[in-house]
C-alpha cells in the first residue's frame, strides 16, 4: 500500500471524509433494501430493526433472514450467518490496536468493526489517524445503516401483491452484488460455483436452510493460491 | 424468525469481533484460516444466490425470478449504481410475470 504523504499528518482529510460518505449512503441503499424486502416477505418490523443493531452486518442479515423466507429452522438462519461473520475475526486481530486498550473502547468498537470501517483503517498508517477513522467510519455507518433499515421497514411495510412487482428478484439480486467482487479470485469462484451446484442439487432433498450450508463442502475446491503469505494477506502486513 | 435465533447470532458476531481486540497480544490468526474464512464467505453468499434466485420451497421458482437476477447481475458486473442493479431486476422479473412467464 502507497502512503499519501499528502493526508499524512492531518487528522482526517476531505477526501477520506467524502469517500466514508459515500460508502454511508450506498451501504443505506443496502440497509433500506433490507428492511423493505424482509418486511415485504413477511417477517415482522422488529427482526430486521432488532438484528441491524444487534448484528450490524449486511451480508449476514441477508443471509439469515433469507433461510427463514425460505422456510428454514432458525438455527440454520443463525448457523448461516455465523458463517459468514467468521472473517470477522481476523478483522478483530487487524485493527486491535486502533480499538484501543481500555476496556470500554473495546466493548464499543468491537460492534463497530465491519468490512468497511476495516477497510477506511488500513488505509491510514499513522495510530492517530487510524483511530480517528475507524471510529468515524464506524459510528457514521452504524448511525446510517440502522436508520436506513427503519426506513425500509416503514416502505416495505405498505408494499402489498410482492410477486407482481418482482421483490422476490431483489433478494439474490443484493448478494449477488455483494459477493461478485471476491468472485474475480479463480480459486475462491471455483469453490463458489461448486457450492451453488450442491446447495441448488440438494434443495429437492434436504428441509430449507439446509443445502446452504452443504454448499461449503464446495471449500474442498478452493486450491491455495501461489501467492506469498504476504500478498494474501495484507492486512496484518501494513499492521 | 425467533429472538432467540437473533440472540445466537447476535452473540456469535460479536465473540468473533471481540476476540482480537481482547486476545491481540496472545494468539495471532494463522494466514490459511483467514484465507479460508474469506472463502468460505464467498461460497456461502453464492449458494445463497444460486438457491434463492432458483428455487421456491423445494422445487424450481420459474423464469422470471433468475431472468431478473441475471439481469441485475450483469449490471453489477458493468458497475452499475447499486439502485439501478436492484430495480432494473426486479422490473424485468415484474415484467415477465405481466407477459404471463411465472
Amino acid at each position: 500500500m502507497i502512503v499519501d504523504m499528502r493526508s499524512f499528518w492531518r487528522t482526517l482529510d476531505r477526501g477520506s471524509l467524502r469517500d466514508i460518505a459515500l460508502v454511508c449512503l450506498a451501504d443505506a441503499i443496502v440497509g433500506a433494501s433490507f428492511g423493505a424486502i424482509t418486511v415485504s416477505g413477511g417477517l415482522r418490523p422488529w427482526v430486521p430493526i432488532t438484528m441491524s443493531v444487534l448484528v450490524f452486518a449486511g451480508g449476514a442479515q441477508f443471509a439469515a433472514a433469507g433461510v427463514v423466507l425460505a422456510g428454514g429452522s432458525p438455527a440454520a438462519a443463525a448457523l448461516a450467518g455465523l458463517v459468514l461473520n467468521a472473517r470477522l475475526l481476523p478483522y478483530g486481530f487487524t485493527v486491535a490496536d486502533t480499538v484501543g486498550g481500555r476496556w470500554w473502547t473495546r466493548l464499543l468498537g468491537a460492534q463497530l468493526i465491519t468490512d468497511e470501517s476495516v477497510a477506511f483503517t488500513l488505509r491510514q498508517h499513522e495510530p492517530r489517524q487510524r483511530r480517528i477513522t475507524f471510529w468515524t467510519c464506524g459510528v457514521a455507518l452504524f448511525g446510517c445503516w440502522n436508520v436506513a433499515v427503519a426506513l425500509g421497514v416503514l416502505a416495505g411495510a405498505v408494499l402489498r401483491d410482492t410477486g407482481s412487482l418482482g421483490l422476490d428478484a431483489a433478494f439474490p439480486t443484493v448478494l449477488l452484488a455483494l459477493v461478485l467482487p471476491s468472485l474475480a479470485d479463480r480459486g475462491t469462484r471455483n469453490a463458489a460455483l461448486a457450492g451453488a451446484v450442491i446447495a441448488v442439487a440438494a434443495t429437492p432433498f434436504l428441509p430449507a436452510g439446509l443445502p446452504v450450508l452443504l454448499a461449503l463442502a464446495g471449500l474442498a475446491l478452493a486450491r491455495r493460491p501461489a501467492a506469498t503469505a504476504a500478498d494474501a494477506n495484507p492486512a496484518l502486513e501494513v499492521r | 424468525m425467533p429472538l432467540l435465533a437473533i440472540a445466537a447470532l447476535a452473540a456469535g458476531t460479536y465473540a468473533f469481533r471481540l476476540a482480537g481486540p481482547v486476545f491481540r497480544h496472545r494468539m495471532r490468526i494463522p494466514d490459511r484460516l483467514q484465507r479460508l474464512l474469506s472463502v468460505a464467505t464467498a461460497v456461502l453468499l453464492t449458494a445463497l444466490v444460486a438457491t434463492a434466485a432458483l428455487t421456491q420451497g423445494q422445487g424450481f421458482a420459474g423464469w422470471a425470478r433468475p431472468t431478473g437476477v441475471l439481469v441485475g447481475g450483469a449490471l453489477a458486473l458493468r458497475r452499475a449504481p447499486f439502485p439501478v442493479v436492484i430495480v432494473a431486476a426486479a422490473a424485468t422479473t415484474a415484467g415477465l410475470r405481466l407477459a404471463g412467464l411465472p
